[in-house]
This record gives structure tokens, C-alpha cells and sequence, in this order.
């Protein structure tokens, strides 16, 4: 049953992105360039998705579980540190870069679009990169724990 | 000065994409308790033994890459346009990929999720990565172009 209402879900944003525009990197780039031809246009997409998860978050905070009874898996980190900065200032800047950030890069792949799929392979490539040199991180912190 | 380019702005379908956005992000939160960040849900699919939970993971993203394919089926599927060339799109993806996964989220996870929780380290990452992307597009169409 998750998985279909996980497949549904998933269709209804790829929708929204599709309908808002957010789908077109050119469109994206034109919100980016404030010194150009402005287009405001992803503004309004932000607050469109807020005006309905703004409502939908205090109703998820005031409960254990969900309306299907699966435990509430909400973020617990608070701390804004270097990681959380430096990863967003890396993000902005590839975001900036093309115009795609990663739902778009999915709804781009199914699109057919090649440079959806070369984007796709390059984000996940990315990833995987993250996750190895967190590896790596964690195993030389284990190290030196065993050391003290 | 701002110059807004009126001709392109779409407030009317870009508010209601962004409700179908919002409705998306609610439904998963309240049917299934999960946060709708794509890159969150996609970094998951990496490390399926840390997770252990890939089955709604990749039905999600199933779900996103079959939307244009629907809306094909039953409309003419809008035109995007793509002017990065391909070392770009490479650059750019690997970039969208590590800084998202570092920083714990994209537009989605901290700049819809995050902003709705009333998350002050969203808002954070959120104005971080707004920045930088003005500031990128500056550089590269002002500065450099």
C-alpha cells in the first residue's frame, strides 16, 4: 500500500513541477537572474506549496503518528553548522550553474530529455561521492576514538 | 533596478503547480510520516542498507520520473528548455548531488518542507543556497558571459 501511495504521491509533485514551470531550467535560471529580464514566477511556487504544507506540518506536529498509522519521521537536527552552509552554498551554485535541482532532474529523465539523464548520472554520481567520503569520515573518527 | 520580465511571468500556473507541490508534500507527511526531500529520498537509495527502506523510495521516485510520461498521455507535455552545455550539465549535477546530500536538502526538503515546518536551520540553507544560485547566474551571465 506504501508503495503505491508513494508512486501517486510522487506523480502528483512531478505534476506541480511540470505545472509551475520549475520543470524548465530555462525558466529557472530567468527567477535566478534578479540583473536580467527578471521572471518572479518560482516565487510564487514556493509560496503555493507553503500555503498548503504550512497547515499540513502543524496538523503532523501535534501527532505521534500519521493518519495511516506509520510513525512521524520528522528532521531532530537543529544546529545550523558548517555542513548545513557549505553543502546549501555548494548546492546554490549548481543549481545556478544548469537550472535543475533534483525533482526536476527526475521529471527532465522522463521527459526523455538526454541532458536530464546526464544530469541525473552526474547528481547521483555527487551522491555517491557524499556518501563515500562520509564513510571515510566516520572510519577515520573511529580511529581516533580508538585512540583516546 | 529590477526589470520584470512580465511576458514569461506565469503567476496563476506557477501557484497552482506549487499547490500540487504543497498537496503532494502534505499527502506524504500525513498518509506515510515522511518529508518529501527528493534529495533525501534519492541519497536513501544509495545506502539502502542504512535506510533499509527502498521500496517507497524508489516508488516516489518512479512516480516523479513517470509524470511527464502521464501528462503526456493526456496533454501536450509543456516545452522546457536546456541551454547548459554538457560540462556544465556535469558539473552541475555532481554539485546538486554532494552539496544537497551535505547540507541535508534542496528546494524540497528545506526550501518547501523545512520553510513549512518553520525550521530555523531550513530557513538557514534555504536564503544559503538561494544566494548562491543569484549569485552564480550573476557571475556567469553578467561577469563572465
Amino acid at each position: 500500500m506504501s508503495i503505491l501511495i508513494s508512486l501517486l504521491i510522487g506523480l502528483v509533485f512531478g505534476c506541480g513541477l511540470i505545472v509551475s514551470g520549475m520543470s524548465n531550467p530555462a525558466k529557472v535560471l530567468a527567477f535566478l537572474d534578479l540583473a536580467g529580464d527578471w521572471d518572479p514566477s518560482l516565487a510564487l511556487v514556493m509560496a503555493g506549496a507553503i500555503a498548503v504544507g504550512l497547515p499540513a506540518f502543524s496538523v503532523a506536529r501535534r501527532r505521534q503518528n500519521s493518519l495511516r498509522g506509520k510513525p512521524l519521521q520528522m528532521p531532530t537536527a537543529r544546529q545550523i553548522d558548517r555542513r548545513l552552509l557549505a553543502g546549501s552554498a555548494l548546492f546554490g551554485i549548481g543549481w545556478g550553474l544548469a537550472g535543475i535541482c533534483p525533482g526536476p532532474a527526475l521529471v527532465l529523465l522522463g521527459s526523455g530529455a538526454v541532458q536530464g539523464a546526464v544530469f541525473v548520472l552526474a547528481m547521483l554520481a555527487g551522491m555517491a561521492v557524499f556518501t563515500a567520503f562520509e564513510r571515510l569520515s566516520q572510519a577515520r573518527e573511529g580511529r581516533s576514538d580508538r585512540g583516546q | 533596478m529590477i526589470t520584470i520580465d512580465w511576458l514569461h511571468f506565469t503567476p496563476a500556473s506557477s501557484f497552482a503547480g506549487g499547490l500540487l507541490i504543497g498537496f503532494a508534500v502534505a499527502l506524504l507527511i500525513l498518509l506515510e510520516g515522511r518529508i518529501a526531500g527528493i534529495s533525501g529520498i534519492v541519497g536513501g537509495l544509495l545506502q539502502p542498507r542504512r535506510t533499509g527502506d527502498v521500496g517507497w523510495r524508489l516508488a516516489f521516485v518512479l512516480g516523479l520520473v513517470a509524470a511527464p510520461l502521464a501528462w503526456g498521455m493526456l496533454a501536450l507535455l509543456p516545452q522546457g528548455r536546456i541551454d547548459a552545455t554538457w560540462t556544465t550539465l556535469v558539473v552541475a549535477g555532481l554539485l546538486v548531488g554532494f552539496g544537497s546530500r551535505l547540507g541535508s536538502g534542496c528546494t524540497s526538503g528545506h526550501g518547501v518542507c523545512g520553510l513549512s515546518r518553520l525550521s530555523p536551520r531550513s530557513l538557514a540553507a534555504t536564503v544559503v543556497f538561494m544566494a548562491a544560485g543569484f549569485a552564480t547566474v550573476f557571475v556567469a551571465r553578467h561577469l563572465l558571459a
